[in-house]
């Protein structure tokens, strides 16, 4: 008989497991160049293109992990000074607001090449831009047989395609999606945000829709549910679209209204590979190796030679090839960090309700 | 009497010590070696397991970055009376804390902290210490160079928001957390609707695991009695297809409840295929998925109390009632049930509490509106590294548990829990 102990006995549990986690990274002090990406078929192609390519030039090995963007575990890893990754794949709003926090290397461009050579988007304080990446609309057309969606209104109207469709559940993109299928011109959807009004009227919108929506969080999952019928249209990642159409899936990507942003590498502040750091990124910047990346995975290059250099089947299915940036968005990354907190909160507020 | 008594005290050992003096001296012994035996454990505990969560609370009030960052305008504003702006002398130590925070790189600190009272602080703050670090002559009024660089300087409610976060502790987060803020009077007031989120969601968290006890107890309590009430080489076999689904990683069964539940999943092709159904029902990423789910992971830690109270229940009495003339109903509500209630207490006890934390399952198999209080929690830790926030509600989650587990034994009582 144990009574209540039952609790002390999961206290105890909870205890070891965190003395666990604490111990086991402790004890791996000179440990390998570690590198963190997204996951997924993403980082099968990451690896292709720069994780054994660099294994093999420097003899050395090189650790991936991924994750889904929490910046929390970089900060308690600088904060506990013990820091288990090196260089890791960011947003554009998370690397200002952890550069701003101080939670990384501030770059030095001697190590990494000219800045000169890099669009201008990807040239930042603490991180090197290595992709541009985007939001876009898609369908199957196994299942959409005929017409097909055109836009992000088309995407409104559940009379001509029924059924459940998904978008990211976080405020960016959605109040940009919404203000664009509500006729908003791309050029004005930031100004229609600034004002209250604006963000009324993106919520509305969004209340149209809000019974067929199904919303997704990791990138993973806008495929898997489109394969699987769940719904018949969403918002994704156009990397994992392609990925999926090459592996014989119908389905069809929606350029008109692509919500584009860019992802940088970093280095984790007090990493104990700075040098093997800087000698990775510069290896994962150089134009060809970019554009053997793009061709497994059709993002965006960042290196102005990469993007001339990338292959005419690919380039296409570039979010930055011109035909495809017509009625695009720049989702504007000093706007959202602004905006995120207040804007984050009454999404939660309206998507709970 | 009074000669048995002094005889008493005048006992002594084989050595002359007297004899109530060596009890206690063996008494003290035990202690020692009682405590010396609990103290890793106790030791253990309390830096692994006490002192994190005090961190965690301090967390919550701990409001250390205006202070940090800008120490002369905390300084000068503690002079200012709250109405219109602030004079040269503030603006003047404005610039100065801002020039120096520019060089150390620490604006955004700052910047974080009071964004989450003004939307485009954060911007605000940098584009003015960016410009003022440019300024190397002294200007002839701070106040001008400033309100030059941005006009909202003249806001009195940018400066109610410095004033405010200007102390070394602050009830913003634990406010926050039950949908209160200060107004720029200072005054405690409610946040606006479209921004009031967590009294509905503390809410829905113990609604939900309300219902999800419930039901762990109705589906579980046949089940325990027959695990109870079988033989041994059956009730075996039963007691494994228990206990292996409760071995199994809490991750892998949410994911199968999602295989078997989605649009094209196995119970939507049976109802198709009976024509139960004429179309998919939507079974999972809504509130009837998470309970499945939830209910389904939970169900061992009612089935095991209960089981365990049930075992040392004679048959005998049952079969008494019986023979008294009782029908099985009654003989069931008037002598069985009343037996089984510490098992019932127990099993209640620890599926709700253990629901009130649950994160996973309706993160994966629930819609928006079927996330519980650790969702947000999470969201605040992981997404927005406002771990304050994140702090103040898991405050909150740990004081609503613990009020109920006081209800909880004030009205049944813990010491009558029989967990196994």
């Amino acid at each position: 008989m144990f009574r209540i102990s039952i609790f002390k006995f999961a206290m105890l549990f909870v205890a070891v497991t965190f003395l666990a986690g604490i111990a086991m990274p402790t004890i791996s002090n000179a440990r390998d160049l570690t590198v963190v990406g997204w996951g997924g078929s993403y980082q099968e192609a990451q690896r292709k293109a720069y994780f054994n390519p660099f294994i093999k030039k420097t003899g050395r090995q090189l650790l991936d992990e991924s994750y889904n963007g929490e910046m929390a575990k970089i900060k308690a890893m600088v904060e506990t000074n013990n820091v288990t990754w090196d260089v890791v794949q960011v947003e554009a709003p998370e690397l200002i607001n952890a550069c701003e926090q101080g939670l990384l290397e501030i770059i030095d461009w001697g190590k990494v090449g000219s800045k000169k050579d890099f669009i201008p988007d990807a040239v930042g304080e603490c991180g090197v831009g290595t992709i541009v990446w985007a939001f876009i609309l898609a369908y199957d057309a196994d299942r959409i047989k005929g017409e097909g969606p055109k836009s992000w209104a088309d995407f409104w109207n559940v009379k001509k395609w029924p059924g459940k469709r998904a978008l990211r559940k976080s405020a960016k993109p959605s109040l940009e999606i919404a203000l664009l299928a509500d006729g908003v011109k791309p050029a004005d959807v930031y100004n229609v945000l600034s004002t209250e009004e604006g963000i009324k009227r993106a919520f509305k919108k969004l209340d149209e829709l809000k019974p067929h929506l199904q919303w997704w969080e990791a990138g993973a999952q806008p495929p898997q549910w489109l394969a699987a019928g769940d719904v018949v249209m969403t918002s994704a990642y156009n990397g994992r679209i392609s990925a999926a159409i090459k592996e014989g899936r119908n389905f069809k990507i929606v350029w008109n209204g692509q919500c584009y942003a860019l992802d940088s590498w970093v280095i984790v502040k007090g990493s104990p590979n700075l040098d093997q750091a800087y000698e990775f990124i510069k290896f994962a910047s150089q134009p060809q190796i970019q554009a053997v990346l793009s061709a497994e995975m059709p993002y965006g290059p960042t290196h102005v030679k990469a993007v001339a250099s990338v292959d005419a089947n690919v380039a296409p299915n570039l979010p930055t090839y011109p035909a495809n940036l017509e009625g695009a968005l720049a989702i504007n990354t000093e706007w959202w960090v602004d905006h995120q907190a207040e804007l984050n909160e009454r999404f939660n507020v309206w998507a709970a309700k | 009497m009074n000669n048995t008594h002094s005889s008493a005290q005048n006992l002594t050992t084989f050595d002359g010590t007297p004899l109530k003096e060596m009890l206690q001296r063996a008494e003290r012994r035990r202690k020692i070696k009682a405590a010396g035996l609990v103290a890793p454990l106790f030791f253990f505990l309390l830096i692994i397991f006490i002192v994190p969560i005090l961190l965690l609370l301090y967390r919550a009030v701990e409001n250390p970055e205006i202070l940090e960052v800008m120490p002369r305008t905390v300084e000068a504003i503690q002079s200012w009376d709250g109405s219109g702006i602030p004079g040269e002398r503030v603006f003047a130590a404005l610039a100065a804390d801002l020039r120096q925070a520019h060089k150390d790189r620490t604006v955004g600190k700052a910047g974080k902290r009071l964004n989450y009272d003004i939307t485009g602080f954060r911007s605000l703050l940098n584009k003015t210490a960016r410009k003022i670090s440019k300024i190397k002559t002294e200007p002839a009024s701070y106040r001008d160079a400033i309100l030059a660089i941005d006009k909202r300087w003249g806001e009195q409610r940018y400066w109610a928001a410095v004033k405010q976060a200007a102390k070394p502790y602050t009830e913003f987060y634990l406010l926050a957390a039950v949908d209160l803020e200060r107004d720029k009077d200072g005054n405690i007031a409610r946040v606006p609707a479209e921004r009031a989120l967590y009294l509905r969601v503390f809410v829905r968290t113990f609604w939900m695991s309300f219902v999800v006890t419930i039901w762990c107890l109705l589906l579980g309590y046949p089940v325990a009695w027959m695990l109870a009430s079988l033989p041994v080489r059956y009730s075996n076999l039963l007691m494994i297809l228990v206990l292996l689904p409760f071995w199994t990683s809490l991750l892998v069964r949410t994911a199968s409840w999602i295989i078997v539940l989605q649009k094209e999943g196995i119970i939507n092709k049976i109802l198709l295929w009976t024509h139960l159904a004429p179309n998919p029902i939507q079974l999972v990423f809504n509130r009837f998925g998470v309970y499945v789910a939830m209910v389904h992971i939970l169900l061992p830690f009612m089935i095991l109390p209960l089981y365990s109270v049930m075992k040392n229940i004679p048959s005998s009495y049952m079969r008494a009632a019986s023979s008294l003339g009782a029908n099985p109903i009654v003989a069931f509500m008037k002598v069985y049930l009343p037996q089984t209630r510490p098992g019932i207490s127990a099993g209640c006890l620890l599926v709700y509490i253990l629901a009130i934390g649950y994160y996973i399952t309706p993160a994966l198999v629930g819609a928006p509106k079927d996330q519980m209080l650790s969702y947000f929690i999470a969201f605040f830790t992981n997404n927005t590294i406002n771990w304050g926030m994140a702090s103040g509600l898991a405050v909150l989650l740990l004081v609503a548990t613990i009020v109920l587990y006081i209800v909880f034994n004030r009205f049944i009582g813990v010491e009558r829990l029989r967990m196994g």
